[in-house]
């Protein structure tokens, strides 16, 4: 057990220092609502129709981004090779890795994403509604998108087959997430489209890890 | 250090085969090792030597054949691999790289500085891993067999990379392992162990298969 808990600590170290790994996706989630207006045009009623997909779109794409090297570099530097001969379950590895990159990278994802929302003209008084689903909604892109990180850890350039894998995986957190998003920006239900979204991040987290390990295990194979 | 198990412990590896893709590197090889022993594989490079201890380590499915290591006691006797990548992350110092795997197999911190002082590290705590030299990276790989006494070493060219302090400090580490009742089976080229045994991987003939 020590073995996931001390892989989990590193890698959280490790994401924050450094390279900046968390950097990247917080800024293309910022950059990409950022420009949004000058594509949809800025008025009121277009970015009220176009916002909350649009930024869940974002929230999606950059979830995707870190998972290439999520599992790669450490199968390229032989530390996967180090876990796995040392007797550790790959499945251990895998969540303590996933977990540790979401919080270093959903977490400020979500800190911003309610600035994002207000400038894409969504009510403010929904702001920490929009944190709320930013935060679940990342749990279920960083955990399904594991699946394909690790499919594509063995791979030069697996990044196609990472968002191949993965979108279809995202599509029920696509709906249901985006689903709540407009319900919040037009003062509708949102608590069943927030159940459905937890669930399916749920369901993320519970699976992801046991196919991520069959992937990594046939990685170092 | 190994446990009073240690006496007991038995590597039994029968029929074993590999394959590679469509070639089978070896098959039909067998041997029996006890704790105490020191295997050397030999053979030329691509005969299979890094696949077997691969195998060994439980990384790669054999194509055909069993492993079995016996314990004195009821679990598998723990192992470690050392591969011939030295997994030293380039953004972390060699010092916080030791105590992440002391910290990794539950020992104390002090474990991994006592182990940096015993590769020749001592000096180079505070430089991140893309800073360290081959050699250097090789040391810190040795680090997990010291922070965490396990009675299975499986190394894939130890001695790689190492100046001539550094082969030597390998040769006493095995030496002492190995007087402590474990077991070394090292994939080696030039210059061996004292009182090893030898495999040659390359005498299991390599074929296609059909």
């Amino acid at each position: 057990m020590s073995g996931s808990f001390s892989v989990f600590a590193r890698e959280l170290k490790l994401a924050w220092s450094g390279g900046g790994g968390a950097a990247l996706p917080v800024g293309f989630f910022a950059a990409a609502c950022s420009i949004t207006p000058f594509a949809v045009g800025n008025g009121v009623e277009n970015l009220k129709v176009a916002g909350p997909g649009v930024m869940w779109i974002a929230l999606a794409l950059a979830s995707l981004l870190p998972m290439e090297r999520l599992f790669q570099a450490d199968l390229e530097d032989g530390t996967l090779d180090a876990y796995a001969g040392s007797g550790i379950g790959m499945e251990g590895i895998a969540l303590a890795k996933t977990l540790a990159h979401w919080i270093a990278t959903g977490i400020p994802l979500a800190i911003i994403a309610p600035v994002l929302w207000i400038m894409l003209q969504g009510p403010p008084e929904a702001a920490l509604f929009v944190i709320v689903f930013s935060l679940i909604g990342s749990a279920a892109f960083f955990f399904f998108g594991s699946i394909g990180a690790a499919l594509a850890a063995g791979m030069r350039r697996g990044g196609l087959l990472i968002a191949l894998v993965t979108l279809p995986l995202y599509v029920p957190t696509m709906i249901f997430g985006a689903a709540g998003l407009y319900a919040a920006a037009s003062g509708g239900e949102w608590a069943a489209p927030l159940m459905l979204t937890a669930a399916a991040a749920l369901f993320g987290v519970a699976t992801s890890s046991f196919a991520a390990a069959m992937a990594l295990r046939t990685a170092i194979d | 250090m190994i446990g009073a198990g240690a006496s007991s412990l038995v590597l039994e590896v029968e029929n074993l085969a590999a394959s590679r893709g469509l070639r089978i590197l070896f098959e039909g090889l067998s041997f029996q090792l006890s704790g105490g022993e020191v295997l050397e594989l030999r053979g030329p490079n691509g005969s299979g030597k890094s696949t077997l201890l691969r195998i060994l380590a439980g990384l790669t499915r054999p194509h055909d054949g069993t492993v079995a290591f016996k314990g004195g006691g009821e679990d598998e006797p723990g192992r470690h691999f050392l591969g011939h990548l030295d997994a030293v992350k380039p953004s972390e110092t060699a010092a916080e790289q030791a105590a992440f795997w002391a910290r990794y197999f539950g020992r104390e911190p002090a474990e991994a500085i006592k182990a940096m002082n015993r590769v020749g590290l001592s000096n180079r705590e505070q430089v991140p891993g893309r800073g360290l030299s081959a050699g250097q990276k090789r040391r810190l790989a040795l680090v997990r067999l010291l922070v965490e006494p396990r009675p299975v070493w499986l190394l894939d060219e130890p001695t790689a990379a190492l100046d001539v302090e550094g082969r030597a400090l390998v040769t006493q580490l095995v030496g002492e392992h190995r007087d402590r009742g474990g077991m070394v089976i090292a994939a080696i080229h030039g210059d061996g162990f004292a009182g090893s045994r030898t495999l040659d991987v390359s005498a299991f003939p390599a074929r296609a298969v059909v």
